[in-house]
């Protein structure tokens, strides 16, 4: 069987066939231990989240653009208790609320930026066969299944799912309906998927890099997973431990966030109280400010990928991005205090975490900076990656620098809780993170598929999206800058101040509505490409990582022949070179 | 095609998978049980009153069973290192050791929280009830987990000594880590509860 | 690739022949007897009753005495890998914060002067 002239991409694949032969339908798809399945695995079940969570969203955009207005068509298909006559119920908005966070953040971003790429990219972009613990890695996969679930099915028990926002506050959260115990048993289930990911993460870039492949020659993507890896391992379990407090004082009656004498409903809670309120928001805010980090981080290393590709030359300052990103993970754990200004917190504590957070702002605008500059002077491609990672400096420009006002003490207090933070948090997530995830689809879907997406396609996608992203978020500052609340489920209709705004909400809306209808050449492109694609030959993008050593798709085990690296991994243009790039893995 | 390292050591973290991978894990745990003991901190120190660990729990019992999970924590270290000097039969015994200490833990708490449970101190009684329930309880889900893993290298796992020892006791090793740092967890939770 | 595991196998079980073995099982011991004591120490002297910053003082550092024992000796760390120290040493910082900010948060600064109650009793005088 031996031929000593095979090409490794053909022995690889003869390996492929001789695993499929191996493994059934199941082992193969469902419950794989090959990190590629896991990451598409991840990478579809992320993409739905989003979707649903989305369609919530418009949900709610109906009621804020026409409060009472019942809701034509599809309004009688939520039922009276929700949707009475097509009406919206406060109840009913506060759910989709509560659900469109969390649905949002745990079970969309972070399941395909770092379940879904880190999964399949990082072993790939580090020369390794697969991540350091298989089955573990599967377990994680199955964990945040389980708890997508649980979240799903909460919306059918009664009172609904849960109500009391995705930041779970207490002790509202803790006199709500039923469906808060199911919102934290899935929370269980999902911070425990993030930390087995982690570990392996952790271990996988430690322990399975390639021969030659130094930490500081590690593409900017892998930093940015292992740096989030780290905030994932050491910033979850604080709100597990808080999960298991707040389901304890749900389900066995412990005070732990219930002061006492609370009164709800004109009578005195019959619980023994001393419990501490703002300790729920220490506990949740610990996590999630690195939460934050763990949605930005794994953008920005998409985005540095794609841009030192399609410039065809190297990242400027990529050493510069790595201390930064290492030190901005290393601060985002004493920055979470920001978010509770408005607690009564003691004059010297809010000025050490406004300190704090201004400080933070110094890495993320030294990588933004050295993304930037990496334009300059480069011969650049305008392929669909390259649009959406583009896209992404400004639209994260925004969302961080709109961020500054609401990190310091005293102006956080008018804008705190206000759609100003919506828009600016929103900047930062979703035409920031979610269009690097676009370019990050665009980009390695050949590598997966074996064929490209279609350009076209793609392009309209990418514009129609970037135009609607921001007539939806735009208006919210100046929203928030009235000083709405973003509580309310009318848009403040009963209130004066909110009368010369109410406009906006609609063009928000519409907004809304109309980048759904330019997320269906994406959905259509993804499927379509499957088999119709253009075929994409290995290295497709004339990359210079490991991933594209690889064949197209990768089989099980990845490479035929253990790869090394040879240099660092942006060697573009460099003089001399017969070619315009210079690959890590090419001696 | 192999994962490296499952076994061997990388040359330049001088450290097997496993080895990494557990330490991380515990290092989760730390996060953990920290942010209980956080939550004990804030909660006791913005209470008016705090009844003294002793004048409603029984220290007794909880030093004899700091006394069973040290001892467990010894017996566990001692299996190890018979796999070390390549003496099976005498892991086989401190490995059951360890987990019959493991037992042993459990039933005292047993009695323990049934005894509380008839007085009608259950968790809802008063704060002090509730952390001692939660930190106790978490920590009695680690010692669950940790004899079932031991029992498991003890019994079904232990095969892989014939045909890859240096990978078994590596194995065992990193159990064993993991039942340190549950001793080590207790080392805290017994003053904290039971004695201020 | 072969040749570098192979040198790195040797190199795990160099320090590990069975004198030293048999070196490691006699500081078990030794460390089993030092948490003994120490058990028995922190529960007497609980039975003292001191004043509750006393006690807690006490007890904390017996049990971090008796901690770091089990992570040294027990857990290999006096002897472990610089890779595996550096997480460590990472967790505890941030193992730190969280125990001591949230107990901070009402903090105004000792070192501000701050405006005293009293003084604006007098005021409405």
């Amino acid at each position: 069987m031996s031929h000593p002239g095979t090409v490794a991409a053909g022995a690889a694949h003869r390996a492929h066939e001789a695993h499929h032969e191996e493994l059934g339908f199941w082992r193969k798809y469902v419950f794989s231990t090959d990190h590629k399945v896991i990451g598409i695995q991840y990478a579809v079940t992320g993409l739905l989240f989003l979707l649903f969570g989305f369609v919530l969203m418009m949900l709610m955009r109906w009621n804020l653009a026409y409060p009472g207005v019942p809701l034509p068509l599809i309004g009688g298909l939520f039922g009276e208790a929700r949707m009475p006559g097509g009406t919206m119920l406060p109840e009913f908005y506060n759910e989709l609320g509560a659900m469109h966070g969390t649905i949002m953040v745990f079970l969309g971003v972070v399941p395909l930026a770092v379940g879904g790429f880190g999964n399949f990219v990082l072993p790939l972009q580090i020369g390794a066969p697969d991540m350091a613990f298989p089955k573990i890695n599967m377990a994680s996969y199955w964990c945040l299944f389980l708890g997508g679930i649980t979240m799903l099915g909460s919306f059918f028990v009664p009172g609904g799912a849960a109500q009391s926002g995705w930041t779970s506050y207490t002790p509202l959260a803790v006199i709500a309906g039923s469906g808060q115990t199911w919102w934290l048993v899935g929370m269980i289930f999902l911070i425990t998927s993030s930390l087995l990911g982690a570990v392996n993460f952790l271990t996988t870039t430690i322990q399975l890099r390639a021969k030659g492949l130094t930490f500081m020659r590690l593409p900017f993507f892998v930093w940015a997973q292992f740096v989030t890896s780290f905030l994932l391992l050491l910033a979850f379990p604080p709100l597990e431990a808080a999960g298991v407090m707040q389901l304890m004082d749900r389900v066995a009656g412990t005070s732990f966030f219930m002061p006492s004498g609370l009164v709800v409903s004109g009578q005195v809670l019959a619980n023994a109280g001393g419990g501490n309120t703002v300790l729920w928001q220490h506990l949740f805010w610990f996590l999630a400010h690195p939460e934050v980090y763990v949605l930005i981080l794994p953008a920005m290393g998409i985005v540095a990928e794609i841009i030192a590709n399609n410039t065809r030359k190297p990242l400027w300052g990529y050493r510069s991005m790595v201390y930064s990103i290492v030190f901005l993970g290393f601060v985002s754990f004493i920055v979470w205090a920001h978010h509770m200004f408005m607690t009564g917190m003691g004059t010297a504590m809010a000025a050490f975490f406004q300190t704090t957070t201004m400080i933070i702002s110094i890495p993320s605008v030294v990588i933004l900076t050295a993304l930037v500059v990496s334009l300059w002077g480069g011969s650049i491609r305008f392929n669909t990656p390259m649009l959406f990672a583009i896209s992404f400096l400004p639209m994260f420009g925004i969302g961080g620098l709109t961020g500054l006002p609401l990190g310091l003490n005293i102006s956080d207090i008018p804008l705190h809780d206000t759609y100003y933070v919506i828009a600016h948090f929103h900047y930062v997530v979703a035409p920031g993170t979610i269009f690097a995830l676009f370019a990050g689809i665009y980009y390695w879907y050949p590598k997966a598929t074996g064929r490209r997406m279609n350009e076209t396609l793609g392009k309209v996608h990418w514009f129609g999206s970037l135009v609607c992203m921001n007539v939806v978020f735009m208006p919210m500052f100046l929203v928030g800058l009235a000083g709405v609340s973003r509580r309310l489920f009318d848009a403040g209709s009963a209130y004066d101040f909110a009368q010369g705004t109410m406009h906006w909400n609609s063009v928000s809306s519409w907004g809304a509505w109309i980048m759904a209808l330019f997320q269906i050449p994406f959905i259509f492109n993804f499927f379509w490409s499957i088999r119709n694609g253009e075929k994409a030959e290995d290295n497709v993008w004339q990359a210079t990582t490991i991933e594209w050593s690889a064949p197209s798709p990768p089989p099980h085990g990845n490479f035929a022949v253990a790869p090394q690296a040879h240099r660092g991994p942006y060697e573009y243009s460099v003089p001399g070179a017969n070619k315009d790039f210079t690959p890590q893995f090419e001696a | 095609m192999d994962i490296p390292y499952t076994v061997e050591v990388r040359r330049d973290t001088g450290l097997n998978n496993g080895k990494i991978g557990i330490w991380l894990f515990l290092a989760s745990e730390v996060m953990l049980f920290g942010a209980l003991f956080a939550s004990y901190i804030l909660i006791r120190t913005g209470s008016p009153s705090w009844p003294r660990g002793d004048t409603v729990l029984d220290y007794r019992l909880a030093t004899f069973n700091t006394i069973v999970l040290i001892a467990s924590s010894v017996t566990m270290v001692m299996a190890w290192a018979s796999l070390m000097r390549r003496r099976f039969g005498t892991f086989r015994i401190y490995m059951a050791a360890t987990v019959l200490l493991g037992g042993v833990f459990l039933v005292v708490k047993y009695f323990e929280y049934s005894h509380h449970l008839h007085l009608g101190e259950y968790p809802s009684h008063s704060n002090f009830f509730a952390i001692y329930y939660t930190l106790t309880g978490l920590h009695m889900l680690h010692v669950l987990g940790g004899m079932v893993v031991n029992a498991y290298f003890w019994g079904p796992g232990a095969k892989l000594w014939n045909t890859n020892p240096v990978w078994f006791t590596n194995r065992v090793e990193h159990s064993g880590l993991f039942w340190h740092f549950v001793d080590l967890v207790w080392i805290f939770l017994f003053p904290t509860l039971y004695l201020l | 690739m072969s040749d570098h595991l192979a040198t790195t196998d040797h190199d795990d079980h160099a320090g590990h022949d069975p004198a030293d073995i048999d070196r490691h099982v006699r500081v078990y011991i030794m460390v089993f007897v030092a948490l003994m004591v120490l058990t028995v120490i922190t529960v007497a002297v609980s039975r003292l009753h001191l004043s509750v910053p006393a006690a807690v003082s006490v007890a904390l550092l017996v049990a971090t005495v008796k901690g770091g024992l089990v992570a040294c000796y027990f857990m290999h760390l006096i002897s472990e890998k610089k890779l595996i120290l550096a997480v460590l040493a990472l967790t505890a910082a941030f193992f730190v914060v969280l125990l001591a900010l949230p107990s901070l948060t009402h903090s105004n600064g000792f070192w501000i002067p701050q405006a005293e109650p009293a003084h604006s009793d007098d005021a409405h005088k």
